[in-house]
């Protein structure tokens, strides 16, 4: 299919008062036509930063870019002038945040939120706004949206708000759609619910979706591919069977393990010892050296190509070099086992 | 909304009783008495005068006349300025002071809004820092002393103003810049810190997200959020100007109800007191009232009900 967005050794790094924080390190992913690509990772590993660095959102200063390149529409994001990405914004690409609770406007009716792209992307006029805004609500499943149009974000529920962020991202129907942990600040079945709704309107608009989140759970049964990212790097690339099935990375390996499974008799949940490490002095190697069970000498002194184990699957780990010791993964992942799609 | 306003008013009576009844005995209290002055009375006239004034009934019969009184606004002639109503007294010196309130209210919202968003736009640069200097500056400063600063500067030295005379619209402005000072550098700190606030929050991301121009996310969505500290401020500014305006109007001589009350104080004009207190009370909770009103219809989130009584 099709690429919408392709970003190439994207580095970000931030001028803090202590010293250069480097939250994104020559980061690379692709993104098509209809499809979902998660980014995986613990948090502060770089996940917002890049997602924020596509919209252009992130502050600068503090924030720079250090390297690399983000194309869409054959154009590179990192050059457009702040006018320029005004109208790529909401039009082309749409965002939503991790927080429904804050991060609509306490003081603005819903519709009003919702008209406000549509009037300076779509030269709408406000009553065409208005009707547009009752339909992209209806379509996001909130009830009675005609009354709650009017509303403002604080007669809103959780799972509500997000639906109209949701709408609000929708609404100029982007090519791309970023959406920053939308479901971590939500109950367990309203994130489903949340998640159900993604994947409809991505069946109905073919919107490309970037999924951000640090929870392999809300991966499984939305994403079509992931990317691991870890320490500001992506560690390991693949289609959503191979990272759950086959996956290469130690540190997969162990985000697979800490999480929890239905089928999970008893067993511990593995949590991954140590702590991530400092970006501020991001360590030479490869970032996971510190906390990988595996590690070896070339591990701490140079970061690991990406090694290609299938078409999709790339995975940066020195233990797939041919000089490397045969290392099994852990027991728990199923290798080759049952698709997660069906 | 009708409920709302009922129960606040129904509460504002509350208030207003209990203010009459503690001035009442806090007067009652006070030693000293209107007309131990410097020209002593024969004892016999005093006490004919106190007969006639009523300071020698019960202090309960006292009480309850001057309640009965209070309630249709007759506080009763001055016990200094004979022939004088102290209502007579309030309305002739309160046009001065409302005119120079509102002013100072006027000068200190403009002016400590338009700096505190200048500094938060400024952030961290030297627009920001300058502003601030001069804001702890005006915190510190008391009027009284801003007040012979600014009748030195532009009254004796640049004579552009008059030092104190009470006759033009332009005579006023030296005395409401004085009072307004230090409310003006309280606004600006808190709407820069306000500012600074809402400029980082979620919904100000969405608004960029969703395109819009920087100049749209800062004052469309950024401002109005960022007012709700500014206006929650409105009542303590509000009384803050009252209290000020006793000092202000005494040093540039405005005839105005604030420099009535001072020299109420010290002749001892039970009457006229009482009749002020009772005045800038009615004022004050008037103004709080509708500084709530106001909150209610910027921020939807604060819901004006009778159940809630408000917040
Ligand atoms: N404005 C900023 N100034 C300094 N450091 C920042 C800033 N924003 C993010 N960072 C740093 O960048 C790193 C990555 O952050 P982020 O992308 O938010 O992680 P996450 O994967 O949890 O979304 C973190 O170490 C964070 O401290
Ligand atoms: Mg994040």
């Amino acid at each position: 299919m099709k690429k919408v967005l392709s970003v190439n050794n994207l580095s970000v790094s931030f001028d803090t008062y202590r010293s250069e924080v480097k939250a994104v390190r020559d980061v690379s992913f692709d993104l098509h036509e209809q499809e979902t690509l998660a980014i995986v990772g613990e948090s502060g590993s770089g996940k917002s930063v890049t997602a924020q660095s596509i919209m252009r959102l992130v502050p600068m200063p503090p924030g720079k870019f250090v390297g690399g390149s983000i194309i869409f529409n054959d154009e590179d994001l990192t050059e457009k002038s702040e006018k320029q990405m005004e109208s790529i914004r909401g039009k082309d690409i749409g965002m939503i945040f991790q927080d429904p609770m804050t991060s609509l406007n306490p003081t603005m009716t819903i519709g009003k939120q919702i008209a406000e792209g549509l009037i300076k992307h779509q030269n709408m006029s406000k009553n065409d706004a208005h009707v547009r805004g009752v339909e992209l609500l209806k379509l996001v499943g909130i009830p009675n949206p005609e009354k709650r149009i009017k509303q403002y974000p604080h007669e809103f529920s959780g799972g509500m708000r997000q639906r109209a962020m949701i709408a609000i991202a929708l609404a100029c129907n982007p090519k791309v759609l970023i959406a920053d942990e939308p479901t971590t600040a939500l109950d367990v079945t309203i994130q489903a619910q949340i998640l159900d709704l993604m994947r409809e309107l991505q069946k109905e608009t073919g919107t490309a979706i970037i999924l951000i989140t640090h929870d392999l759970g809300v991966v499984a049964n939305t994403a079509h591919r992931v990317a691991v990212m870890y320490g500001g790097k992506i560690v390991e690339t693949g289609s959503v069977d191979e990272i759950f099935y086959n996956p290469k990375h130690p540190y997969t390996w162990g985000l697979l393990g800490s999480m929890p499974k239905l089928d999970n008799h008893g067993e511990e949940l593995k949590a991954i010892p140590g702590s991530p490490p400092d970006l501020a002095d991001p360590p030479k190697g490869c970032p996971f050296a510190a906390r990988c069970p595996y590690v070896m000498k070339a591990c701490g002194e140079h970061m690991p190509a990406y090694y290609e184990s299938s078409e999709t699957q790339k995975t940066a780990c020195w233990l797939l070099d041919e000089r490397a010791p045969k290392v099994e993964p852990p027991e728990f992942i199923n290798v080759g086992g049952s698709k997660v799609h069906g | 909304m009708a409920k709302y306003i009922m129960k606040r008013i129904a509460y504002i009576l509350l208030s207003l009783y209990l203010i009459i009844t503690a001035t009442f005995f806090l007067m009652q209290a006070a030693p000293g008495s209107p007309f131990a002055s410097e020209r002593k009375m024969t004892p016999a006239l005093e006490k004919q005068m106190e007969e006639a004034y009523g300071l020698n009934d019960p202090i309960h019969e006292q009480y309850i006349d001057y309640l009965v009184n209070a309630i249709t606004f007759d506080f009763g002639p001055s016990f200094k300025y004979v022939g004088q109503d102290v209502m007579d007294i309030i309305l002739r010196s309160f046009p001065y002071s409302i005119v120079l309130g509102l002013e100072a209210i006027f000068i200190a919202l403009g002016l400590g809004v338009l700096f505190g968003v200048f500094a938060a736009l400024k952030h961290n640069r030297f627009g920001d820092y300058t502003a601030m200097v001069i804001a702890v500056l005006g915190i510190s400063v008391p009027s009284f002393i801003m007040a012979t600063i600014l009748q030195y500067i532009f009254a004796i030295q640049l004579d552009l103003f008059s030092v104190a005379r009470m006759e033009s619209f332009w005579d006023t402005i030296l005395p409401a810049l004085a009072l307004a000072t230090t409310p003006l550098a309280f606004i600006a700190r808190l709407m820069r810190s306000s500012m600074l606030d809402v400029l980082s929050s979620d919904y100000i991301k969405t608004a960029k997200s969703k395109g819009m121009s920087q100049r749209i996310v800062t004052y469309k969505h950024g401002l109005r959020n960022a007012m709700l500290p500014v206006i929650s401020y409105m009542g303590p500014l509000v009384a803050g100007i009252l209290t000020g305006s006793f000092v202000i109007e005494k040093i540039f001589g405005i005839p105005g109800l604030g420099s009535e009350f001072v020299t109420s104080i010290t002749n001892r004009d039970y009457t006229v007191i009482m009749g002020t207190t009772v005045f800038y009370s009615v004022l004050l909770l008037i103004s709080i009232l509708i500084v709530d009103l106001i909150y209610g219809i910027v921020d939807p989130r604060i819901k004006i009900n009778a159940k809630g009584g408000g917040k």
